[in-house]
C-alpha cells in the first residue's frame, strides 16, 4: 500500500463560476488524523467532499491509496473512504437497518449490530429500537456505525460533533479516538473546535478562503502561527460558532 | 346541434365572466382565453377528424397520434422544470403507453383498427397519461429537493444512483397513478365517464356504453402506471453525472 493515504495535487473546486478551492497540495499517512480548521465556507467541508468523489475535482489530482478518485471504480471508492456528516442521515427503519444499510446496499454479508453499536459506544440493546426516535448524539453513533460497518481505510468527518451539546460532544469524540488507537484508520476531521482540533489531530490544516494556508503539528500550529490570517482567527477563538 | 342552439351557452361564459367582475376574482380574462381556445381547438380538430375518418389512410391516423402525443409531452414538460431532456423521455414514456394499449385493443379485436376508434381512444388514454406524467415529474423534482441528503448519504456509502434513489422514485410513480386509480374507484357514483355519456346521448344502448367505458378506463389505468413507470425509471438517471454525484446544475 502507498505510504499516503490521500495525496492532494494543486488541487481546484470551481462552482457557478466561483472558485471555493484553489492550488491545494498536501498528503495525510496512513493511520493519520488530520483536522482541518478555518473559517466558515473556508472550503473546508468542499476539500474533503473532493476525496471520495462526491464532488469532482476542477483542476489538480486527488491520489487516494496510490490512485486517483476519477480512476477508481465510483462504488468501491466510496466503500473505502467512509464520510459522515454533520447532521447525521438517518433513515426509516431500526438502529440495525440503519446500520447495515450500506452492507446490504453492496450486498455483502451483515455484521454483528451488537458489536458495531459497542464500537461506538451504544448499547447493543438498541438495534431493535426505531432509530428515529434516538437522541441527536445517539443518532450521530448510529451513522458512524453505519460507515464503519463498512471497514474504511479511510473516515471523513465533516463536523460531526458540530450539532451535539457538550456531553455528547466528548462521547463521539472519545469514540473515535479510541476508533483511531485501535483500527489506525486514517481520518480527515474538518472541526470548527480548535480544542477537539487540538485533542485528536496529528496534524492540523488551516485553510482560509479556499486556501490550504497553514498546515504543522497542533502545537506548532497554535503556538506559533505563521500566517496573518492564521493569528486573527486563532485571536477571535477561531470559527465565531464555536 | 346548431351552431345557433350551441351559441345559447356562450351565457355560461357570460356569466363566469360577469360572476368574476362582481366578486373581482380577476379571472376573466383567463375565462375569455380559455373559452375561445376551447372553442377554435375543438372547432378545428371536429373539421379535421371529419376529413381524416372520410379519407381512412393509415398515415393520417399515425400523423393525429403523434400530434396527440407531441401536444401531451409539451404539456407535462411545463412540469418537469429543471429536468435535463424531459420532453423526449415523457413523449417516449407516451409512445409506449399508446402502442401497448393500442396493440392489445386492436390485437384482440375490442375495436376495429379504424380512424374513429384508434384516435379517440388514444386521445383519451394519452391526456390522462400526460396527466400522469405531470404529476409524476412534479413530485420527482420535489422527491429529489427534500430528500436531498438521504440521497447523498446513501451514495457515501456507495450506493449507486439507483439505490439511492429508488424509494423517492417510488413516490414519484406513486403519485403519478394515485388519482387515476382513485377516479377509477368512484366512477358512475360521482360522474357518468365522458364516453359514456357522449354514447347514451348519442342514443347508445347504456349498457354497451358502459363496456366502452370500461375498456377505456382500464386502459387509462394500465396507461397511467405504464407511463408513470416508463417516465420515471428514464429520468432518474439524469440527475446524476457519471461519477455518481447528484447533479447540483439540475432541479435549481
Amino acid at each position: 500500500m502507498a505510504s499516503h493515504a490521500v495525496e492532494l495535487k494543486n488541487v481546484g473546486f470551481e462552482t457557478g463560476g466561483l472558485w471555493l478551492l484553489r492550488g491545494v497540495s498536501a498528503e495525510v499517512d496512513v493511520g493519520k488524523t488530520v483536522a482541518i480548521i478555518g473559517p466558515s465556507g473556508a472550503g473546508k467541508s468542499t476539500l474533503i467532499s473532493l476525496i471520495n468523489l462526491l464532488r469532482t475535482p476542477t483542476e489538480g489530482e486527488i491520489v487516494v491509496m496510490g490512485r486517483e478518485v476519477r480512476e477508481w471504480p465510483v462504488r468501491e471508492l466510496r466503500q473505502r473512504v467512509g464520510m459522515v456528516f454533520q447532521s447525521p442521515v438517518i433513515f426509516p427503519g431500526t438502529v440495525r437497518e440503519n446500520v447495515l444499510l450500506g452492507l446490504e446496499l453492496h450486498h455483502r454479508p451483515p455484521r454483528d449490530v451488537g458489536d458495531l453499536l459497542r464500537m461506538v459506544d451504544l448499547p447493543p440493546d438498541l438495534a431493535d429500537h426505531p432509530a428515529e426516535d434516538l437522541s441527536g448524539g445517539q443518532k450521530s453513533r448510529v451513522a458512524l456505525a453505519r460507515t464503519l460497518a463498512m471497514e474504511p481505510d479511510i473516515l471523513l468527518l465533516d463536523e460531526v460533533t458540530a450539532a451535539l451539546d457538550v456531553h455528547a460532544k466528548r462521547e463521539v469524540e472519545s469514540t473515535l479516538l479510541r476508533l483511531k488507537q485501535t483500527l489506525h484508520q486514517t481520518m480527515l476531521w474538518v472541526t470548527h473546535d480548535l480544542d477537539q482540533a487540538r485533542r485528536v489531530a496529528d496534524e492540523v490544516w488551516f485553510v482560509a478562503g479556499g486556501r490550504l494556508v497553514e498546515r504543522g503539528s497542533p502545537d506548532e500550529l497554535f503556538t506559533e502561527p505563521r500566517s496573518e490570517a492564521l493569528k486573527s482567527f486563532l485571536a477571535e477563538g477561531g470559527d465565531p460558532r464555536s | 346541434m346548431s351552431y345557433v342552439s350551441l351559441s345559447f351557452t356562450v351565457l355560461f361564459v357570460a356569466l363566469s365572466i360577469a360572476l368574476s367582475l362582481w366578486l373581482r376574482l380577476g379571472v376573466e380574462r383567463d375565462i375569455v382565453v380559455a373559452a375561445v381556445r376551447a372553442a377554435v381547438q375543438l372547432i378545428v380538430i371536429g373539421y379535421i377528424l371529419k376529413w381524416v375518418f372520410a379519407s381512412q389512410r393509415l398515415i393520417f391516423i399515425l400523423l393525429m397520434v403523434a400530434l396527440i402525443i407531441a401536444v401531451a409531452a409539451w404539456n407535462a414538460r411545463g412540469r418537469a422544470k429543471g429536468i435535463p431532456g424531459a420532453f423526449w423521455r415523457i413523449a417516449l414514456g407516451l409512445v409506449v403507453t399508446e402502442v401497448l394499449t393500442q396493440a392489445v385493443l386492436v390485437g384482440f379485436g375490442v375495436i376495429p383498427f379504424q380512424a374513429r376508434y384508434v384516435i379517440t381512444t388514444s386521445g383519451m388514454i394519452v391526456g390522462n397519461s400526460m396527466v400522469a406524467a405531470g404529476l409524476l415529474m412534479n413530485r420527482l423534482r420535489r422527491e429529489v429537493e427534500s430528500g436531498r441528503s438521504e440521497i447523498v448519504a446513501v451514495l457515501a456509502l456507495g450506493g449507486s444512483p439507483r439505490q439511492a434513489m429508488y424509494p423517492r422514485l417510488v413516490q414519484a410513480i406513486r403519485a403519478g397513478m394515485i388519482p387515476t386509480i382513485d377516479s377509477t374507484k368512484t366512477t358512475g357514483l360521482v360522474q357518468l365517464p365522458g364516453m359514456m355519456t357522449g354514447q347514451i346521448i348519442a342514443g347508445q344502448d347504456p349498457v354497451q356504453a358502459v363496456r366502452y367505458q370500461l375498456m377505456i378506463l382500464f386502459c387509462i389505468l394500465a396507461g397511467s402506471a405504464v407511463t408513470s413507470i416508463v417516465i420515471g425509471f428514464l429520468t432518474y438517471p439524469t440527475l446524476f453525472n457519471r461519477y455518481q454525484q447528484l447533479r447540483e446544475d439540475v432541479l435549481t
